[in-house]
């Protein structure tokens, strides 16, 4: 092999790769908030209502779990502008993000709604609270602290699969990485550093991941549990 | 070249591509099965630098984008000089992807096995092999298939990546079809459908091996 690595090449892109890094940051981070929002929504209108609703939410989480994002991504951003719609890459990337992790994140809420005993639901009605008031402050909560490990996987696959955006050029981290790559015939070394930066982010996302699991489901009963240990 | 519609000919031309796309998925799910095992092995194996070494690769396979494994070993093994046709690359790209997630998926159902298990059978006289072999080979087995199958699409899925570099399966014979026809929705949506068709029955085998499996486990 006589190949001469030249990795100092890739430096004199690095603010093509910082704003790369920038956008996937920002798509991932906007598609997590946007799409948990979604999927706490459906999960618990699905658990609450049942019925027509229900199979239209099921229909959509089966639809999307079933098909590639590549093509969901696709579908928006050749499909829309068709109907009139006008999207650039990025919107397009978005929508897409929102939607595919929307799915996966009903799904998964929905698994942690059905593990949270039914004996929850009497304790709440028999306190005069109203359906709504009894998702929002008896069901939910424990129900994303039983299953956020699995959210988290979910949105750092998510984050990930940002990559394929570039399939569509919305200007993320791969779609840049891709420029670099025709503009410097470093094919390899541009690789290289740009699955370093995604193994970077997606570690970075896990410890914060982490930090905000001890933050939210561990350390609040411990402290709420420290008095009465002490009377005890 | 004139605009035509998406008719018969093209959904044929689908078809044939989904040929593609299922050789992928075979390919990727034979090889990275073979390396996910061993490496499901080397993860609970005595031997700690083995652990480490099959750690880390998890980590980092499950860590990068599919998108990167297929860009660095499509362009990586074209510069050590070979010129990879893409169903090459697309094959040892996607085992690649596979192994880091099947060695994962199935070490932990090696691991789900009761400990009681190993210890029992190391009563018997039983070597390390023999143990593996007769006693918690099967019974990891049992509890990997519901996984097993659900992560299989995912793969089959994620083959519509390797479109990316030009392999015509499916999502890219869907892109072919729909830069001479300029119908999205037609192309698209039956894109999507011949996906759902051959997933859906894998998730729902799935969810229902794991329904069956875990009511037999739990008498």
């Amino acid at each position: 092999m006589n190949y001469q690595f030249q990795f100092g090449v890739i430096a004199n892109y690095r603010d093509e790769l910082l704003s790369g890094l920038l956008l996937t940051i920002q798509l991932s981070v906007s598609s997590i908030v946007l799409g948990l929002a979604l999927g706490i929504m459906l999960a618990s209108v699905r658990a609450m209502y049942g019925g027509l609703i229900g199979r239209i939410i099921k229909l959509y989480v089966e639809v999307v779990r079933n098909t590639p994002f590549l093509v969901q991504l696709f579908i928006i951003f050749f499909g829309l502008p068709v109907l009139g719609v006008r999207v650039d890459a990025t919107a397009a990337a978005l929508i897409g993000m929102t939607i595919n992790l929307g799915a996966y994140t009903t799904e998964i809420i929905r698994a942690g709604i059905d593990a949270v005993h039914r004996s929850q639901v009497e304790a709440g009605q028999s306190l005069g609270m109203t359906t709504y008031q009894i998702y929002r402050h008896i069901i939910i909560p424990p129900a994303i602290a039983k299953v956020y490990p699995a959210l988290c996987s979910q949105f750092i696959l998510m984050t990930l699969a940002s990559s394929v955006c570039s399939a569509i050029s919305a200007e993320e981290l791969s779609s840049v990485t891709a420029q670099i790559e025709s503009q410097s015939y470093r094919s390899f070394e541009v690789y290289v550093i740009a699955t370093l930066i995604y193994l970077a982010l997606s570690m970075v996302l896990r410890g914060i991941f982490a930090l905000v699991g001890w933050y939210l489901f561990k350390r609040r009963p411990k402290l709420k549990l420290a008095p009465a240990v002490e009377g005890a | 070249m004139l605009v035509r519609s998406f008719g018969l000919n093209d959904f044929i031309f689908l078809l044939e591509s989904l040929r593609w796309t299922l050789v992928l998925t075979a390919i990727a799910l034979t090889l990275g099965g073979i390396a996910g095992l061993f490496i499901a092995l080397a993860r609970v194996s005595p031997l700690m630098p083995l652990r480490l070494a099959t750690a880390a690769y998890i980590q980092i396979i499950q860590g990068s984008p599919v998108l990167m494994i297929l860009f660095l070993s499509y362009y990586g093994l074209s510069l050590i000089g070979f010129q990879l046709p893409a169903l090459v690359a697309a094959s040892i790209s996607m085992s690649i992807y596979v192994s880091g997630y099947l060695g994962d998926i199935w070490r932990g159902c090696i691991e789900a096995v009761p400990k009681p298990q190993w210890e029992a059978s190391e009563c018997l006289g039983m070597t390390r092999v023999q143990q593996f072999r007769h006693i918690i080979l099967p019974q990891a087995l049992r509890i990997a298939l519901p996984p097993t199958t659900g992560f299989a699409v995912q793969v089959v899925k994620n083959t519509s990546i390797t479109s990316i570099i030009g392999f015509v399966e499916l999502s890219r014979a869907g892109q072919l079809i729909n830069n001479s026809t300029f119908q999205p929705f037609r192309v698209f949506l039956t894109v999507a459908a011949i996906y759902f068709v051959i997933c859906y029955p894998l998730s729902r085998l799935s969810g229902w091996l794991e329904r069956k499996l875990n009511v037999g486990s739990s008498h």
